[in-house]
């Protein structure tokens, strides 16, 4: 008994020590790299080795604040690269559905609320920050013959925040060097030089998100995840399911082969398809409701 | 069945171990979003009784799924989990004592690490990137009412039990 009893403990303490000191050599590493770069002092890298000792032990990334600033540079970013669609409606319509989904999402609140914007391009693509901005084309909402197809798109894109697939982009190696410059601060008021390195820092952080979103796409996994999470909240407010398995059959038809769109970031709506259906969705058409395909043709009939 | 009273024991003391730290449930929890609700029943449709503010601190009453009962300045009802931290969350980064800030599993400084100054400084070091449709995409609002009337005219029915 006693063995078992001292088993447990060291595993519980192996466990606890380990975390722990991933954390820390991390740190120490980047402390060394500022410190080597002339950004920060002696004394000012010794005190931030030991505020991260306190950052490593909590293992938190950022708070919903900082996420909120980070979210809104990359939708400056996404915006920089795709011209908003001026579109009242339209915009309307979609933040009606996207900013229900949300609420039934396992992270409806968020600091800066969710909200929705239609991008002016063909190109079929959608783009989710951190804080909760959802950007879709044009041409992905041609792929949507009606309101649960398009609220699956919504869904989608919502998984991805719930399940903080942007802030996973950040490198390691960024992320220890941002809480690390950011731990400094509770000890001081940063200067303008510690507000330049984590201006830096940010830059950093802002690109790791943005190549991810824009040029290399997440995880397969991330996006099989992102499906599944869409299929529960459509579940949840009481759209069909599969209305993303008949907005993917139509994006199929709609996608160009090499295109510069979803078809480099996104699996292959057969592979989606395949996937969502192993996790037992069924397929059955999704039925016609008149009063619903009566708006959705008001707002994006001519889109 | 004389081995069975050790062994139980020991199992106990494994979980007393793991769960040591964790067993405590938070009495008070700040709102960690910009701007927070208290609704009168758990669900996304309730009625709206109070918008407590980013820091504000909340008394938690009691526990269901994802959602809290609340209290706070007198209004009593529901608040969703992921409005919530255990973080007492202070709002003047200036003002805190080092010592304490340093353990920072318990404070969050707001304001603090990535803020409106980081933005504004990397901002001014690009200046092709325009913020214009982010701030306006921001003010695009739903309320609840909207929301519940959207689902009724469209005949979108939640079954029941579905939202957590």
């Amino acid at each position: 008994m006693r063995r078992l009893l001292l088993v447990c403990l060291s595993v519980h303490s192996l466990l606890l020590l380990s975390s722990c000191q991933t954390m820390e050599s991390a740190a120490t590493l980047a402390t060394g790299i500022g410190q080597g770069a002339g950004v920060i002092s002696a004394s000012q890298a010794e005190s931030l080795r030991k505020t991260t000792k306190a950052v490593a032990r909590s293992a938190e990334e950022f708070t919903p604040e900082q996420e909120y600033y980070i979210g809104r540079t990359v939708g400056a970013v996404v915006l920089g690269t795709y011209p908003a669609y001026d579109h009242r409606i339209v915009n309307e319509y979609v933040n009606l559905i996207g900013q229900t989904l949300a609420q039934v999402s396992d992270l409806p609140a968020i600091f800066g609320g969710y909200h929705f914007l239609v991008l002016d391009s063909n190109e079929i693509n959608a783009f989710a920050t951190p804080s909760g901005l959802v950007f879709v084309t044009r041409g992905l909402l041609r792929c949507c013959r009606h309101e649960d197809a398009l609220a699956a798109v919504l869904a989608h894109e919502i998984g991805h925040i719930q399940l903080r697939h942007g802030m996973q982009a950040i490198e390691k190696a960024r992320m220890t060097e941002a809480l690390t410059t950011i731990a400094a601060e509770g000890a001081k008021t940063l200067g303008s030089r510690e507000v330049a390195s984590l201006t830096q820092t940010f830059g950093g952080t802002i690109s790791d998100i943005t190549g991810a979103l824009i040029k290399g796409g997440y995880a397969r996994s991330s996006e099989y995840a992102a499906d599944q999470a869409a299929v529960t909240l459509l579940r949840r407010v009481g759209y069909d399911p599969n209305g993303l398995t008949e907005m993917l059959g139509v994006m199929k038809k709609n996608l160009r082969a090499g295109g510069p769109d979803f078809a480099r970031t996104h699996p292959a709506p057969d592979d989606r398809l395949a996937e969502i259906q192993k996790k037992g969705l069924r397929y059955a058409a999704v039925p016609a409701h008149a009063p619903r395909q009566a708006r959705f043709l008001k707002a994006l009939g001519n889109i | 069945m004389r081995a069975g009273k050790p062994i139980l024991i020991t199992v106990f003391l494994c979980l007393w171990v793991v769960f040591t730290g964790f067993a405590q449930p938070q009495k008070t929890m700040s709102v960690q979003v910009k701007e927070g609700q208290i609704r009168n029943t758990p669900s996304f449709l309730a009625k709206i009784l109070a918008k407590p503010t980013y820091g504000d601190r909340v008394e938690i009453i009691q526990d269901k799924g994802a959602w809290k009962k609340v209290a706070s300045r007198g209004v009593q009802g529901w608040m969703h989990a992921s409005a919530l931290t255990t973080k007492t969350v202070v709002l003047r980064a200036g003002a805190t004592n080092v010592e304490t800030t340093a353990t920072g599993s318990e404070i969050a400084l707001a304001g603090k690490g990535f803020n409106e100054e980081v933005e504004k400084q990397y901002k001014s070091l690009n200046r092709n990137l325009d913020y214009t449709w982010v701030d306006r995409m921001e003010r695009f609002q739903v309320s609840s009412d909207q929301m519940e009337a959207f689902l009724k005219q469209g005949k979108v029915t939640p079954p029941e039990g579905a939202v957590p």
